[in-house]
């Protein structure tokens, strides 16, 4: 009860430090629009315009994608520079309990951009929406948000070393837009990149995101979804105690 | 001869200094992986959607991401003297501001002519994309306004980072307004009216249609008008700039807020 509680608390007060911050917050709500627009003026000039909504979904998880990568990859440095990692560090819970609510936070103001995407969708492009499921929609958003979360704590964790960490994450974002099935069918890439989209949640939480809208059968993505951000979360947690035992044992902790 | 070396020195030591980017370790990922994957998710974007050739997205997203180090550069080597704190010691100094701005401007056009044109080989070798090798110093030519161009537009958000914080929120909009509007993804006749009206007053719209005709085998001659449109919404830019700086130089004197941060 006590861990839960921690997750939450933290979850809560990062989420509204960040969503009040310039650049994390509003800035990565408004950037994905440039891209949502890009990709619906595309599929409106194309030649099979019934795809807008595809379009749009899509559009819609790259933002929550935007929202994660960049910022999760520097979330580990950016306590070392403002000098609180030793700190929480030393806390009495393991860091991973601290460390796991700033991502997920950070993916949780991807909903932001989520239901931005969409609503500018509807009312700039006309691109009516449907929810053949809304209730495995809201679950599958939840369980995008969590491995989202999940890949972002393994970003922190493993880009540590790196000085410019964010610039890393950020490496990721195209490829992840590209390579999860956000814009493009699986099908239109190579053969041997689908491996590589089979082994990231976004490509699973963007399908259970499509399929609970468009009308399908989520619950299999979801699973894999959730399963994946499993994975990311104990590899991370690996990660981690290396990183932290390395760290300690040359006082090299809030060295940038 | 002071005015030259303040030009020449001066503003490469500043675009050294100043430009953080220039790390391998920001600037591999940032200006040389990065490009290239914009060029493949909008051609593949492009693919599924039906609308245009490879060649279409390689052209346009190689010289559109110029804006990235363009806008970013120019802004960080003005608007980074405020939070190092050397702004007021700049200003106070009796050096000329035309060879002071504009010095910093050249290393910043190169580095963005350097960018596009990696991402334009780059792209082309990954997707297969036959440009004529006659074209080549041609489409050099054009790469180098369209990042003239932008520096131009760069000059512009160097100006405001004297009175905005976040610079970074700033560039990236301009560098999403720039994606949207210069034709570098959907072809300029699909765009509503009023957004090519806005198209055809923002740096890339003519150099990217110039790439285009030179890709597809047109002379540099032929589309010596579209340079030269892109070379004078450039120089716009650039006087624009270069006259909000002195404005907000004057006024931080005035108000006592240059090294406000």
């Amino acid at each position: 009860m006590r861990t839960l509680r921690l997750l939450a608390v933290g979850w809560y007060y990062q989420f509204k430090a960040i969503a009040r911050s310039p650049f994390e917050g509003l800035f990565q709500v408004i950037y994905p629009l440039f891209f949502a627009t890009v990709a619906f003026l595309m599929f409106r000039a194309g030649t099979d315009q019934k795809t807008l909504l595809y379009a749009s979904l899509g559009a819609a998880v790259m933002g929550m994608w935007s929202a994660t990568s960049t910022t999760a990859a520097g979330a580990m440095q950016r306590e070392r520079w403002h000098g609180t990692l030793e700190a929480l560090v030393a806390s009495p819970p393991h860091f991973a309990l601290i460390l796991l609510p700033i991502t997920l936070a950070m993916s949780t103001v991807g909903v932001y951009c989520l239901v931005a995407t969409l609503l500018f969708g509807r009312f700039l492009f006309g691109i009516d929406l449907t929810f053949e499921h809304p209730l495995l929609f809201a679950l599958s958003i939840v369980g995008t948000v969590l491995s989202f979360g999940a890949l972002g704590f393994l970003f922190a964790v493993t880009f540590v070393r790196f000085r410019a960490a964010w610039a890393l994450g950020n490496l990721f974002e195209y490829p992840v837009w590209l390579i999860g099935g956000f814009l493009v069918p699986l099908v239109l890439l190579p053969e041997w990149v689908r491996p590589i989209s089979w082994a990231l949640a976004p490509t699973w939480g963007m399908n259970a995101i499509r399929e609970s809208s468009l009308g399908g059968t989520p619950l299999p993505d979801l699973v894999v979804c959730l399963a994946l951000g499993a994975v990311y979360l104990t590899i991370g947690i690996l990660v981690l105690e290396r990183v932290l035992a390395a760290a300690r044992r040359r006082a090299a902790l809030s060295l940038t | 001869m002071t005015s030259l070396r303040i030009f020449a020195v001066g503003g490469l030591i500043s675009f050294r200094a100043l430009f953080h980017w220039l790390a391998p370790s920001i600037y591999i990922p940032s200006l040389v992986v990065a490009p290239l994957f914009q060029i493949l998710l909008f051609a593949y974007i492009g693919r599924s959607a039906g609308l245009a050739s490879d060649e279409f997205y390689v052209v346009g997203n190689a010289i559109q991401y110029a804006a990235i180090p363009c806008l970013f550069a120019m802004t960080n080597i003005v608007g980074g003297e405020k939070f190092q704190q050397t702004l007021g010691a700049i200003l106070v100094s009796p050096a000329p501001r035309l060879p002071l701005f504009f010095g910093r401007a050249v290393p910043v056009v190169v580095n963005g002519a350097f960018v596009a044109a990696f991402a334009l080989l780059a792209g082309t070798i990954v997707l297969g994309v036959d440009i004529p090798a006659s074209a080549i110093p041609s489409l050099a030519v054009v790469i180098l306004v369209a990042a003239f161009s932008c520096t131009g537009l760069g000059l512009i958000t160097a100006a405001l980072a004297l009175r905005v914080r976040e610079t970074a929120v700033l560039t990236n909009i301009l560098f999403g307004f720039l994606l949207i509007f210069t034709g570098a993804n959907i072809p300029l006749d699909d765009l509503p009216g009023w957004m090519q009206n806005v198209s055809d007053v923002l740096p890339f719209t003519h150099a990217i249609a110039a790439a285009r005709e030179l890709a597809d085998g047109a002379s540099l001659t032929s589309v010596l008008d579209l340079i030269g449109e892109e070379l004078l919404i450039g120089l716009v830019y650039a006087v624009l700039g270069y006259s909000l700086l002195r404005f907000f130089e004057i006024q931080g004197r005035r108000h006592a807020t240059l090294d406000r941060s």
